[in-house]
C-alpha cells in the first residue's frame, strides 16, 4: 500500500479539503498571498490573520524526476513521476502525475494541469493529470 | 582573536567498515585529530557533533567533561556549523579547545541512528505519499527545472561526475577511482531521471574530526578560519523558492566572503558538497566563482578538474571519494589536506580555501573560508 499522510491539526482542514474533492490552501487575508504548507501565521508578512481558501485546482508543471527504484507501494507502477507543481495561485506541490505516461517525451515542464484526488486508507491525496484530457474528478 | 584548525584527521579507513559501529567511527577520528593536533583529550574542552550517538556520549567516551556543547544538527554541513559556532565561542571565552566529530555506518549501519520521519511530519504529509524514497528522489527534483531555465545539458551534467573521477583518479583513498567519460555515466543505472547512478553519490562507512582552537594554543602549522556564513531554507524541497538557486548557499557565501575579506580572485581552491551531480553547479553560480547558467559549462571544460583554474572537489568528492551520509566533514578535511600541502591530489600553491557545505536538500548551508596565512 502506497503511504498515507497522517493529518495534524494544523493541516486537516487541508485534508478535510481533499476529502471533499477540494483543494484547499491558506491565504494571508494582510497581504493578499496565498501560501502552502499549512501554517498558522503568513510566511510572507506574518499576519496571522489568515484564511482557509479553494484553489482553481489549476496548476503547471515545475519540475520532476522519474524514479527507477519504487518505493514501497509504487512497486507495481513502473518508473514514476514525482513532481513538484505551481498551482495557478502560486504556491507548490509535490505529487503525483496521473492520466499520462510518465516518459520524459510527454512531460514537457509548464505543461497545464488540473487536480485530482487518491483515496489513501483514511485520507485523499491531490495527484495531478494533463489539463487537456476528457476524465477529471475523483479517482 | 584567531581561530584556527589545529587538528585533522579522517578514520584510518573509509568505505566499507562493518565491524566498525558509528561510536568507534567518532571515537578513532578523534584520536587520530589530537594525535594530529599534538593534544590530548584533556586539553578538550568543548564539544561538538551531529546524529547518533550526540555530543554528551562522543564527550562521555572520550573521558571529557565539557564545558561547551554544541549538537547543531542540520544534515551534512552540520560541521561546518560546528566550526563557526566554536570560533564564536573561542573568542566569546566559552572554552578553548573545541573536538568536533563526526562518524557514520552510513553503508554498514553498525549502532547507526534510523532513518525517516512519521507520517503525521512535513515530509511524512507532503512529500513521502508521492512516492520519495530517500535523496536520490527528491534532491534532485530541482535539476529539470535548472536545465530548462539554463540550458544545461545532460551532458554537461554527466561530466561533473567525470571531473571529480579525475580527482579520486589520484587518490589512494577513494572508493571509484576508474576514469570515466561521459558515455559511461549514460551508461549507467537509470536511478531518477535525469540523474543516473554515477551522478549519485556513494554510500559508505567513516568519520573524521578537527580540533578548533585559537592560534596560540596550537602546536603545529594551522590553518586559519578566515571567515564563515551559515543559513538555511525549507525543510522540504517542495517549498525551495526557486529551483535554480539556493538562498543558503548565497546567503552563506556572502557572509563568508564577507567576514574573510576576499574575493574570488583569491581563492586557491574549492570544495562545494556533491550530493548529486547538480550541487556543484548551484555552488559554483551561488558562490558567485561563475554567472548564471555558466557553471555546466565551466566544468565541462574543464576549469575545475586537475590542472584547471579551480581545482573544486579535489578528493573526488561525494561521488566518487566518501560520502557517509553527511559528507561535510570530508570536504573540510580535503580542505585542510591541501592547505596543509597534504593531499593526496595536491594542488601546488593552495593558499585560500573555500569550503560550501548542505545540509538535507538545499535546506541549511554553511561556507567557510579557511588559509594557511592570514591576510
Amino acid at each position: 500500500m502506497k503511504p498515507a499522510p497522517k493529518p495534524t491539526p494544523d493541516t486537516q482542514p487541508f485534508w478535510d479539503g481533499t476529502a471533499a474533492g477540494e483543494l484547499r490552501i491558506q491565504r494571508c487575508q494582510t497581504c493578499a498571498r496565498h501560501y502552502f504548507y499549512p501554517r498558522p501565521c503568513c510566511p510572507h508578512c506574518g499576519s496571522d490573520q489568515v484564511e482557509w481558501v479553494r484553489a482553481s485546482g489549476r496548476a503547471t508543471l515545475y519540475s520532476y524526476v522519474i524514479n527507477h527504484r519504487p518505493a514501497p507501494g509504487f512497486e507495481d507502477e513502473g518508473p514514476y513521476a514525482i513532481a513538484v507543481v505551481e498551482l495557478e495561485e502560486g504556491v507548490r506541490m509535490m505529487t503525483n502525475l496521473v492520466g499520462v505516461e510518465n516518459v520524459p517525451e510527454k512531460l514537457p515542464l509548464d505543461m497545464e494541469l488540473r487536480v485530482v484526488f487518491e483515496r489513501r486508507g483514511e485520507v485523499s491525496v491531490p495527484l495531478f493529470e494533463p489539463a487537456a484530457t476528457d476524465a477529471g474528478g475523483a479517482r | 582573536m584567531n581561530v584556527v584548525i589545529a587538528g585533522a584527521a579522517e578514520t584510518d579507513e573509509v568505505g566499507r567498515l562493518p565491524h566498525h559501529s558509528t561510536l568507534q567511527l567518532h571515537l578513532e577520528a578523534a584520536r587520530n585529530a589530537l594525535a594530529d593536533a599534538g593534544l590530548t583529550k584533556d586539553d578538550i574542552d568543548g564539544v561538538a557533533t551531529v546524529g547518533t550517538p550526540g555530543p554528551i556520549q562522543v564527550a562521555h567516551a572520550l573521558g571529557i567533561t565539557p564545558a561547551w556543547l554544541d549538537g547543531t544538527g542540520v544534515g551534512g554541513s552540520s560541521f561546518l556549523f560546528h566550526v563557526r559556532h566554536a570560533a564564536a565561542a573561542i573568542r566569546a571565552g566559552l572554552c578553548h579547545t573545541v573536538l568536533i566529530t563526526h562518524g557514520e555506518s552510513g553503508r554498514s549501519r553498525v549502532g547507526a541512528g534510523r532513518y525517516g520521519m512519521g507520517p503525521d511530519s512535513l515530509l511524512g504529509q507532503f512529500e513521502v505519499p508521492y512516492g520519495v524514497v530517500g535523496p536520490p528522489t527528491s534532491f534532485t527534483i530541482t535539476a529539470l527545472r535548472y536545465m530548462k531555465e539554463t540550458g544545461l545539458t545532460h551532458e554537461q551534467l554527466a561530466e561533473v561526475a567525470v571531473a571529480q573521477r579525475r580527482w579520486s583518479h589520484l587518490n589512494p583513498r577513494a572508493m571509484f577511482r576508474d576514469l570515466i567519460t561521459v558515455e559511461d555515466v549514460f551508461a549507467s543505472r537509470m536511478v531518477a531521471y535525469p540523474f543516473h547512478l554515477l551522478e549519485c553519490c556513494l554510500v559508505t562507512d567513516g568519520g573524521g574530526a578537527l580540533v578548533v582552537t585559537s592560534a596560540e594554543r596550537a602546536r603545529r602549522s594551522p590553518v586559519h578560519l578566515l571567515g564563515s556564513g551559515e543559513s538555511a531554507e525549507s525543510p522540504i524541497i517542495s517549498q525551495m523558492e526557486d529551483f535554480t538557486t539556493s538562498k543558503a548557499f548565497r546567503r552563506s557565501g556572502e557572509a563568508a566572503f564577507a567576514e574573510a575579506k576576499i574575493t574570488h580572485e583569491d581563492v586557491d581552491h574549492l570544495m562545494v558538497y556533491d550530493a548529486f551531480a547538480h550541487v556543484p553547479i548551484y555552488g559554483l553560480e551561488d558562490l558567485g566563482f561563475v554567472g548564471r547558467g555558466e557553471a555546466g559549462a565551466f566544468i565541462a571544460e574543464g576549469h575545475t578538474s586537475p590542472g584547471g583554474r579551480l581545482p573544486m572537489n579535489t578528493n573526488g568528492g561525494g561521488l566518487s571519494y566518501t560520502h557517509t551520509g553527511m559528507y561535510g566533514m570530508f570536504a573540510i578535511q580535503e580542505a585542510v589536506r591541501q592547505l596543509r600541502g597534504e593531499a593526496a591530489a595536491q594542488v601546488p600553491g593552495v593558499e585560500v580555501s573555500v569550503v560550501l557545505g548542505n545540509g538535507g536538500m538545499f535546506a541549511s548551508a554553511a561556507t567557510l573560508v579557511l588559509a594557511n596565512r592570514l591576510p
